[in-house]
């Protein structure tokens, strides 16, 4: 297989799961604007910032309204992480790699492409958002399925599912950090609505409020919601399940071609703290550091792989 | 489709009592259903220089276009003695260019030729074989009249649409395929790989390792790259994949980097190699002529074919083909004038307005003049073009190509095609019964290329 394919596999798959995430991102911004009186105007800069596109849209706006924010991150070709534009990227990835996808896989990411292309074509109208962050998740849906149905389990496999998880770890982490103060003991109160209202809004960027009430019992607790994306290894969006799902991937890639990378220990490292590791001892050493780190350290751990199994000259 | 006297032509009997059965609200449907089917899939091409809409859809007429058994050998045989004839020819302008001496072609004609390739000069690639595949244009007259209008020894692109037409159609309609006896096309890709890895240089030891070159998703051909990858089962790479390790042609792995021992590139000779052609390309591998020169990969086709596909040397084709095989043509060449030559440019002046003129190294239907349409504007400009650089043109008649059925809006009509069949060249010649038929879609169009709005259909060729 070659490194290019490796490579264009992986930022396919990166590319679709953060246009899931970014959608994911709206929905939750357009749910607290709903759902809270007065301005929500300075709720959408959490959410760029989240999204990782705070600056970039300072830089084309200068004010912050909810009609702006949403079409920067549904449909600014100008912002590489809108949701076009990453669909757009991972289609063309996708076309890098057609050899490598089965047909389904293909067919999937390319209507997936063409329905979005018409609906993204112009401004999508209040009314109609809800509808429009529906059709990415059952297209983005449609992608995944087709793929779990039917590519092959060997390395292009892993090098697809390795992408999706890198890049869910740094989505789940950045959002938890936009976000890390309202869960700080300290700053909240148990039980206000304001801080709920917060917490709420946390777990539902990562489809997570219903499951959150079965696993923890309906009761909002800052240390729990962070035990819940950090460490739950149920939990498909956490930072500890991606993280199994990584050194799992990487593991066949090893047995597969009889060779370990530096990558290997990284990644190996970072599931093992985040096994062993408690919220406590996390909220102590300070939740900010400690996602700080995490994304850092994801980020060098993509460079290792991308340099260990030659994704690029 | 139909005779003289408005009867179907014997081919198309079956299908004509199929049609005469069919709801044309129906058949027109079935026609946008077509067209989704390759959208899904992806089966498009780019236009170059049209930004907002890069990707296009080549239209598709499910009207199939029917060759008899009969009809199709004397095509497949002419076009075996002009494929020999073309890998022939080749040998000899790069060895001891008997044809030249023999005073049958002038010399200049190919020395100042850029498609020609002094790195050739003496170098037998594996196998003998040049032109590893083929894609002849023809056109048909009449009964049993056939002309090549073009010989496609380069890269000839559109083979995938062959397949995807005909995979679309036996999806739609079954029925039709159980009625006529079709003969296949399906087992292209097999026996394409099977006829590339038999050449594979004689160094090669187990399985040879065969490679599909693109120059990447921006081309406009990259949706047939990558398909012909995807069905013979092999890597498709780029340039930045390869590189010369060790005297041979490598490719970037996962695992490290893994030899190469043919490789079917779908990039011109002039973006193969930036040490031994244009030092500007990114596309190519440096070095790889070396490599191939001390015969440890085969280039399919091989450098330096491209001369046979200059419209000057096509108007020689005659020649060549009597000076290889020692017989008369089987299939005609369209009369030619090169203008280069003072009486034929003289001539070409006073009939613009019946020829057709064409760049010697044009294609795609680029910068051409169909002297019958043009308006008098274009023939007088044209004309200016043509006295200042007479060298660079040639001309022929238009011939009077027969025609078949396509479905229109109010039902069928008649338009002009040409059809390309697929040459695969080994040991043996194979040539796939049937190809590409490309349709103007424009009343009374006598241009089929797709980037000029040209379609294409399914082609039968029938079993006996």
């Amino acid at each position: 297989m070659l490194g290019r394919t490796a490579n264009g596999l992986y930022w396919m798959f990166r590319y679709i799961e953060r246009a899931e995430n970014i959608a994911r991102l709206i929905d939750a911004g357009m749910r607290v604007s709903l759902t809270r009186a007065g301005s929500s105007d300075e709720d959408w800069a959490g959410v760029l910032q989240s999204a990782g596109v705070r600056e970039a849209y300072d830089e084309v706006h200068d004010t912050m309204t909810a009609a702006n924010a949403i079409d920067y991150l549904l449909r600014d070709t100008a912002n590489p992480s809108s949701v076009m534009s990453c669909i757009d990227s991972g289609r063309n990835n996708a076309r890098m790699v057609r050899t490598a996808l089965t047909r389904e896989t293909w067919e999937a990411t390319n209507e997936c492409w063409i329905e979005l292309k018409q609906l993204l074509s112009r401004k999508v109208k209040a009314a109609d958002l809800p509808e429009a962050i529906d059709v990415i998740k059952r297209r983005a849906g449609l992608i995944r399925g087709a793929f779990h149905g039917s590519m092959l389990r060997n390395d292009l496999y892993n090098f697809s599912r390795i992408g999706t998880f890198i890049e869910r770890a740094d989505n789940t982490s950045r959002i938890l950090d936009v976000k890390y103060y309202v869960l700080l003991p300290a700053v909240s109160q148990v039980g206000s609505s304001l801080d709920n209202f917060q917490w709420e809004s946390i777990l539902r960027s990562v489809s997570a409020h219903r499951s959150y009430g079965w696993v923890y019992d309906a009761e909002y607790r800052p240390s729990n919601i962070a035990d819940f994306l950090i460490l739950n290894r149920r939990m498909p969006r956490s930072l500890a399940y991606c993280f199994e799902k990584i050194t799992s991937n990487l593991g066949y890639l090893a047995e597969d071609y009889g060779e370990r990378h530096k990558a290997h220990d990284t990644a190996a490292a970072i599931r093992n703290m985040l096994k062993r590791g408690s919220i406590t001892d996390i909220m102590d050493q300070g939740l900010h550091e400690f996602l700080k780190d995490f994304i850092s350290h994801n980020n060098k751990l993509s460079a290792e792989i991308s340099e260990g199994y030659r994704f690029y000259q | 489709m139909l005779t003289a006297d408005n009867q179907p032509r014997p081919p198309y009997k079956t299908y004509q009592e199929w049609y005469q059965n069919q709801d044309p609200a129906h058949l027109i449907q079935k026609s946008r259903d077509a067209e989704n089917i390759f959208r899904k899939t992806g089966i498009t091409f780019a236009v170059y220089g049209h930004a907002d809409s890069s990707e296009k859809l080549i239209p598709f007429d499910i009207i199939p276009r029917v060759i008899s058994a009969r009809e199709w050998r004397k095509l497949a045989q002419g076009i075996e003695q002009r494929v020999l004839a073309l890998n022939a020819f080749l040998d000899d302008i790069y060895h001891k260019q008997e044809i030249i001496r023999a005073g049958r072609i002038p010399r200049a004609l190919i020395e100042n030729n850029d498609a020609f390739l002094p790195e050739m000069i003496g170098f037998k690639p594996p196998g003998g074989v040049y032109t590893h595949i083929v894609g002849t244009d023809i056109v048909r007259t009449g009964e049993d009249q056939f002309y090549v209008l073009e010989d496609n020894a380069r890269t000839p692109s559109g083979v995938s649409y062959m397949l995807e037409n005909r995979e679309t159609m036996m999806q739609m309609f079954p029925e039709l395929f159980t009625m006529n006896k079709v003969q296949r096309v399906e087992d292209y890709p097999y026996l394409l790989r099977q006829s590339l890895a038999s050449l594979a240089p004689p160094g090669c030891k187990g399985k040879p390792r065969v490679a599909v070159l693109t120059p990447g998703i921006y081309n406009s051909a990259y949706y047939e790259h990558s398909f012909l990858a995807d069905t013979m089962g092999v890597e498709l790479v780029e340039g930045s994949d390869l590189r010369v390790i060790d005297g041979k042609v490598k490719m970037r792995t996962t695992r490290g980097y893994e030899a190469i021992d043919v490789l079917y590139r779908r990039v011109d000779d002039d973006y193969l190699d930036p040490m031994t052609f244009r030092p500007d390309s990114a596309l190519g591998i440096p070095g790889i002529m070396d490599v191939y020169r001390s015969g440890n990969i085969t280039i399919a086709n091989a450098p330096g074919t491209g001369i046979c596909d200059d419209k000057a040397i096509y108007s020689y084709m005659p020649e060549i083909v009597e000076f290889y095989t020692g017989r008369k043509p089987l299939l005609e060449n369209v009369p030619t004038w090169r203008c280069t030559e003072p009486d034929s440019l003289k001539y070409v002046l006073e009939h613009l307005e019946e020829l057709v003129v064409k760049e010697v190294h044009g294609s795609g239907g680029y910068g051409m003049l169909v002297g019958p349409t043009a308006s008098k504007k274009e023939r007088a400009d044209f004309a200016e073009k043509l006295k200042s650089n007479p060298s660079n043109y040639i001309a022929q008649p238009t011939l009077s190509l027969s025609t078949v059925p396509i479905l229109v809006n109010k039902g069928i009509a008649p338009r002009h095609v040409d059809l390309r069949p697929y040459v695969l060249v080994s040991d043996k010649v194979k040539i796939i019964p049937g190809g590409l038929t490309r349709v103007a879609l424009k009343q009374g169009s006598l241009v089929v290329n797709s980037s000029q709005g040209g379609g294409t259909k399914d082609t039968w060729v029938l079993e006996d």
